[in-house]
Parts: C-alpha cells; sequence; structure tokens
C-alpha cells in the first residue's frame, strides 16, 4: 500500500482500478535479420491487429462521436492497407534484411517529411495521420500497448502526467470515476475538467505515473488530495463511509437547488456556473446556477485544426443563450495564448506567454478572428440574456478600441437585416492590477466587471501558477488581494454597476465570508460548487461579515485572514 | 487498358472524405487502376499517393484500368465520382 500527497482539485471519493493514459516506450534497435520471409510474417500479422484495433475503436467512434469523425479513423484504416506504404516496406526487409520497426520506420518517415513539405495546409496535416499510423503498428511489432482511451469499457480512475483537453475530449464520461495526475494546480485544465465532469480528482501528485501500475487499486480522495494505492480492505472500508457520507450531504445540499441565495439577514447574491461548452448546461440547471458567469468559449477554437466559422459559433451561443432561459449569461470572448495554445494559428512561442501576446491584446491584433466572434455573438444576442465580456483588458483604451469593433458589428448586423439585442451589458475581467487600481475610471464606461481571481493573483504576486516552486505564492486570502477586490467592488458601485468574481476564488469556503462582507454581487464557480455555497451563504449574516471584512483587510499575512475567518464563521 | 477523363467539379477538390471513398471503391477490384494528374500517375488503391496529388476544384483527371474486371472497376468509379459530386 501505498500514499500520494497531491492537490485536492474536485471534490468527492472516488475507488476504482487504474487505468494509466501513459504513452509506451516505442524506442527500438535498428538490426539485421536472417529470416526475411518470417520478418515479413511479422509486418503483415503487426499491420492485421492494428486493423482490428482501428476498426473497433472507429465503430466505437461512430456511436459515440457521430460518423463525422469516425471519418479520420476510416481514412487511417487505409492507410494501413496502402500498398505504396506497405510494398516498399516489404521489399526493403527483403533486400536490406532489416527489421519490421526499422523498414517501417523509415518508410513512413519519407512520406511524413513528403506530406510536410507541400505548401498546402491541409495536407500538411496528413503528415500526423501517418505519424499516427506508423506509432500504432509499431506498438503492435514491439509487444506494447497503445493507450486507448476512447476504448475505456469498465470503471476505472485515470493516471496521467498531465491531462489535455483532447484526452479528456475522448474520454467516456460514463466509466471514469476520477484521475489522478502528476502536474497541475486548482486552477489547471485537468482541475477545472474534473469539475465540469463532476468527478474527484487529485493533482499534482508528483508521482502518480511512476507509482501506479495499471490495474492497481487506487481510491482518490478528492476531498483531502489522498491518493491511495493498493489499500488495505480496512481503508477501502473507511472510505466507502467517507463516500457515503458524502452522498448524505450531497443530497441535503440539494435539497436547495431551488431555493434563493440569501443571507440570514436577507442580502441576496447570484451564484452562477462556469461554463466550457453547452454541454456543460445540464450540470448547471441541476446545481441550480442563477445563470453563467463565464462561457469560456476557448474550448469553440481548441482540439480542431482551423477557426470555428461563425455559423458554428453561432450554434453554440445559442444553445447556451436558449438552453438557459434568460436567466444571465456572460460570455468572455476568446482568451486564447498564455497556457492555451492553437496550433492552426501558429503563433512564435514567448519567453513568458502570460505577459505576453494574448486574449484581448490578440483579438485586437488578428482582428478577422475577434470580428467573427462577435457577429455569432450578436446574431446570438436575441435568443436569452447575453453579456460579452472582454478578458486581459489592462487600459481603457483596449475596453474602448474592443467596444467599437463590437459596435461596428452590430451595425453592419442591423444593416443586414439581421436581429440583435437591444441593450447588452458589456463588461471586462478585471485580471491585471493596473485594472484593479483604476477601476473607478472604469466604472464609468463598462457595465460590470468580473473579478478574474487565477490571473489576478498571480500578475498580482509575480508568481507563475503553472510553477510548482512559486505556488505558494498563490494566496487568495492575502490582505493585499482583498485590498484590491475591495477597490474594484466599491468602484463599480459608485457608479451603480455591479461586479462578479469568475475565479476559484469565488467559490471557497474560506473566502466567501469575506466576498460577502465586501458586498460581491455575484459569485461564479464550477457548477458543483454551488449548492455547497448556497448552503454556507444562507448561514451567513451579511453584517457580521462586513465586520470580519473590515478586520481582514487591515491584517498582515494571510495565515491571520484564515485565522480571524474561521473564528468568525464557526 | 481503359481509361476514362473526368473534371473535378467539387470546391474542396479530391480530400480527406472523397479520397476515402475513391481507394475504398478501387480495392474493390483485381485490375490496376491509376489515377494521373498534371503529368503524375499514382496507384488509385494508394491512399497516399492519391492524396500526394493534390488534386483541387477544375482539375482535369485521367482514370485507367488494366485487368479482367477494368470496366467494371470504371463504371464504378465514375458512379462514386457522380454521386458524391466530385466530377462530371
Amino acid at each position: 500500500m501505498t500514499f500520494l500527497q497531491g492537490i485536492a482539485a474536485s471534490n468527492g471519493i472516488a475507488i476504482a482500478k487504474a487505468y494509466r493514459l501513459v504513452e509506451p516506450d516505442l524506442s527500438f534497435e535498428s538490426r539485421t535479420i536472417d529470416d526475411a520471409a518470417a520478418e515479413v510474417d511479422r509486418f503483415r500479422k503487426a499491420i492485421e491487429k492494428s486493423k482490428t484495433e482501428l476498426e473497433a475503436i472507429r465503430d466505437r467512434a461512430k456511436v459515440d462521436l457521430g460518423a463525422d469523425k469516425a471519418a479520420i479513423f476510416e481514412a487511417h484504416l487505409l492507410v494501413l492497407s496502402d500498398p505504396e506504404l506497405n510494398s516498399p516496406i516489404e521489399d526493403k526487409i527483403q533486400s536490406d534484411k532489416v527489421n519490421a520497426e526499422s523498414a517501417l520506420k523509415e518508410t513512413a518517415d519519407m512520406f511524413i517529411m513528403m506530406f510536410e513539405q507541400m505548401d498546402n495546409e491541409y495536407m500538411k496535416e496528413r503528415a500526423a495521420d501517418i505519424r499516427d499510423v506508423t506509432k500504432r503498428v509499431l506498438a503492435h511489432l514491439l509487444g506494447v500497448q497503445l493507450v486507448n482511451p476512447s476504448m475505456i469499457a469498465e470503471e476505472v480512475i485515470i493516471v496521467a502526467e498531465d491531462l489535455t483537453p483532447s484526452d479528456t475530449a475522448q474520454l467516456n464520461r460514463q466509466f471514469v470515476l476520477g484521475f489522478t495526475t502528476n502536474i497541475g494546480g486548482r486552477t489547471s485544465h485537468s482541475a477545472i475538467m474534473a469539475r465540469s465532469m463532476e468527478i474527484p480528482a487529485v493533482v499534482g501528485t508528483k508521482a502518480a505515473t511512476e507509482e501506479i501500475n495499471n490495474g492497481d487499486l487506487v481510491i482518490v480522495d478528492g476531498l483531502k488530495g489522498e491518493v491511495h494505492i493498493n489499500p488495505t480492505p480496512e481503508l477501502v472500508e473507511q472510505y466507502r463511509k467517507i463516500h457515503n457520507e458524502y452522498e448524505v450531504q450531497k443530497a441535503e445540499w440539494a435539497k436547495l437547488v431551488n431555493e434563493p441565495t440569501v443571507t440570514n439577514d436577507d442580502h441576496h447574491v447570484e451564484l452562477v456556473a462556469n461554463i466550457g461548452t453547452p454541454k456543460d448546461l445540464k450540470g448547471v440547471i441541476e446545481n441550480g446556477g442563477e445563470g453563467v458567469g463565464l462561457y469560456r468559449t476557448e474550448f469553440l477554437y481548441m482540439g480542431r485544426d482551423q477557426l470555428p466559422t461563425e455559423e458554428e459559433q453561432f450554434e453554440s451561443y445559442k444553445a447556451v443563450l436558449e438552453g438557459l432561459n434568460g436567466k444571465p449569461v456572460v460570455v468572455r470572448t476568446l482568451d486564447i495564448g498564455g497556457d492555451k495554445e492553437l496550433p492552426y494559428l501558429d503563433l512564435p512561442k514567448e519567453m513568458n506567454p502570460f505577459l505576453g501576446f494574448r486574449a484581448i491584446r490578440l483579438c485586437l491584433e488578428e482582428q478577422g478572428i475577434f470580428r467573427t466572434q462577435l457577429r455569432a455573438l450578436l446574431r446570438a444576442s436575441s435568443y436569452g440574456n447575453l453579456k460579452i465580456m472582454f478578458p486581459m483588458i489592462a487600459t481603457l483604451d483596449e475596453f474602448r478600441a474592443a467596444k467599437t469593433i463590437l459596435e461596428e458589428e452590430k451595425q453592419k448586423l442591423l444593416a443586414e437585416g439581421q436581429k440583435v439585442a437591444e441593450g447588452i451589458e458589456l463588461g471586462i475581467m478585471v485580471e491585471i492590477p493596473s485594472t484593479a487600481v483604476l477601476a473607478d475610471q472604469f466604472a464609468k464606461e463598462v457595465d460590470f466587471f468580473s473579478i478574474g481571481t487565477n490571473d489576478l493573483i498571480q500578475y498580482t504576486m509575480a508568481a507563475d501558477r503553472m510553477n510548482q516552486r512559486v505556488s505558494y505564492l498563490y494566496q487568495p486570502y492575502s490582505p493585499s488581494i482583498l485590498r484590491l477586490v475591495k477597490m474594484v467592488i466599491d468602484a463599480a458601485h459608485a457608479q451603480g454597476k455591479w461586479t462578479g468574481m469568475c475565479g476559484e476564488m469565488a467559490g471557497d469556503e474560506t473566502a466567501i465570508p469575506v466576498l460577502i462582507g465586501l458586498g460581491l454581487d455575484e459569485f461564479s464557480m464550477s457548477a458543483t460548487s454551488i449548492l455547497k455555497a448556497r448552503s454556507q451563504i444562507r448561514n451567513l449574516k451579511k453584517s457580521d461579515m462586513e465586520k470580519l471584512a473590515q478586520e481582514v483587510l487591515n491584517m498582515q499575512t494571510t495565515d491571520q485572514v484564515i485565522e480571524a475567518v474561521n473564528a468568525a464563521t464557526k | 487498358m481503359s481509361e476514362k477523363q473526368f473534371k473535378i467539379v467539387a470546391e474542396t477538390g479530391i480530400h480527406a472524405r472523397p479520397a476515402t471513398l475513391l481507394v475504398q471503391t478501387a480495392s474493390r477490384f483485381d485490375s490496376e487502376i491509376h489515377l494521373e494528374y498534371k503529368g503524375k500517375k499514382v496507384n488509385l488503391k494508394s491512399i497516399m499517393g492519391v492524396m500526394s496529388l493534390g488534386v483541387g476544384q477544375g482539375a482535369d483527371i485521367t482514370i485507367s484500368a488494366e485487368g479482367n474486371d477494368a470496366n467494371d472497376a470504371l463504371n464504378s468509379l465514375e458512379e462514386t465520382l457522380k454521386k458524391e459530386g466530385l466530377a462530371e
């Protein structure tokens, strides 16, 4: 029995067998062979096994993702039976007496190079198909198993170095009970995905992929951030009990689905959800979300090989707006760059991507991309209660420039006879300290603020949130951060505007009492955190929290703040 | 040997799905089948060969077949091209 401590990224307990989502070692040695006929035979068998495997993946994809997405595997199957690929490999084995692995690699590399050199983007990407197929055949030659997450057919816990958006898109939600990764923190992609999938997760364990083997029994404790490998029957029993208690607690919270979010002295705040795709709406509604406080539109652009069209975007935005039936939906315009890359945009690598060409900076430069998104949003606006916000605003000039472009697109649409809603609220993310400091001036021109604490904290502390060694500086309860938050809320209220928060902090048990005291109007969090937060807020008294907030703003350290909150809320 | 000429009218040319369909159709026959475009001739049973030609809209292509089922092969390929709106 082994134990790993990580970071609790998504609540709950999961107990299941491990499934390692780790690329196997495909290295091999080139060598000469004696029996060429036997080697050709070995190669053909590997091709046949690859075909059988790909056919199963294709059939699965047809059911799960539709014939459209399955078409790629159809093409992969043809590559496997391509005489122009297979004959040269067999010839090479026979004439050069080399092993199948090196004959395959050499021939495939030639084709990969040929496709990569074509001046057509589409053709260049075909190189990736050949690489994919080659990898599969190579794995069969070497007798190792490639990971096929889409083929998981029993309940498992995913073990990985980290999970990328395309990894998670392939996971079958029915069978994945939880996951654990080596790297990442509460705000990394894998953590956000786990919360949106409503499955327990522990990230940042450092050694999950080293310590856990395929098929090991694993307990993922997403409440405390612990992972237990091959636990004793007693511990499993103990965890089943914790799991059951947690389920009972959740059932208790579930009674609040249709209740308003009010403190016990009748102060109302809005609890809304962060979402990434229209698929997340189900969770928002089931968890009693009063709207969407952050719709991350990046996911529309990720995991594909070209920009989404205006029509595709329009359909997604419309689906979300209609799905929420008139409840507010705050859509954040494209926030790409930083840790979120789009390979097809081919942006140069930067020394400091978080301080670089990203989000609104990119959109104001690459206006074609921005205008397409704004048009899609404006067209969708008449299907619900849309609010638009721009990410990474550092200056008023940037906000004005973005607003002007939005206005231009609106006029164009109206001239084309399209319907656009009147009075769409326009806000900004406050995640750069310069904007928080100048919030009183911004408040005269924007309709609302949404404080993005994940970035606001990393920029205020000058600490990269992807860097484990400075992770101690991620201090949401620091009086410095709380003062910035207060400045923003006060500035908005002075102009009769509202302030929301859409970072992790908004759903945090320790932060909520202080934020209520500071007068935050809207809390946007993972859908799964909403009911717990509602239950907590209904037991708080606004006037007491105001006193608490006043007190902590004048404290010196994070620890003092935590202590004061605990004392005031116990 | 029999052959036929076609003009590609589809906007996308012979890309992904159309290429897949043509290769799948050709592979059903015993005959040697080739696709010729701009003086380059590739095996129509090879997906990579077909894709490497980069056949676009407006291209004039020649499909040739040699073998005992050559005529059937050409007819089937013609049917596929027309059904998919690829050529006329």
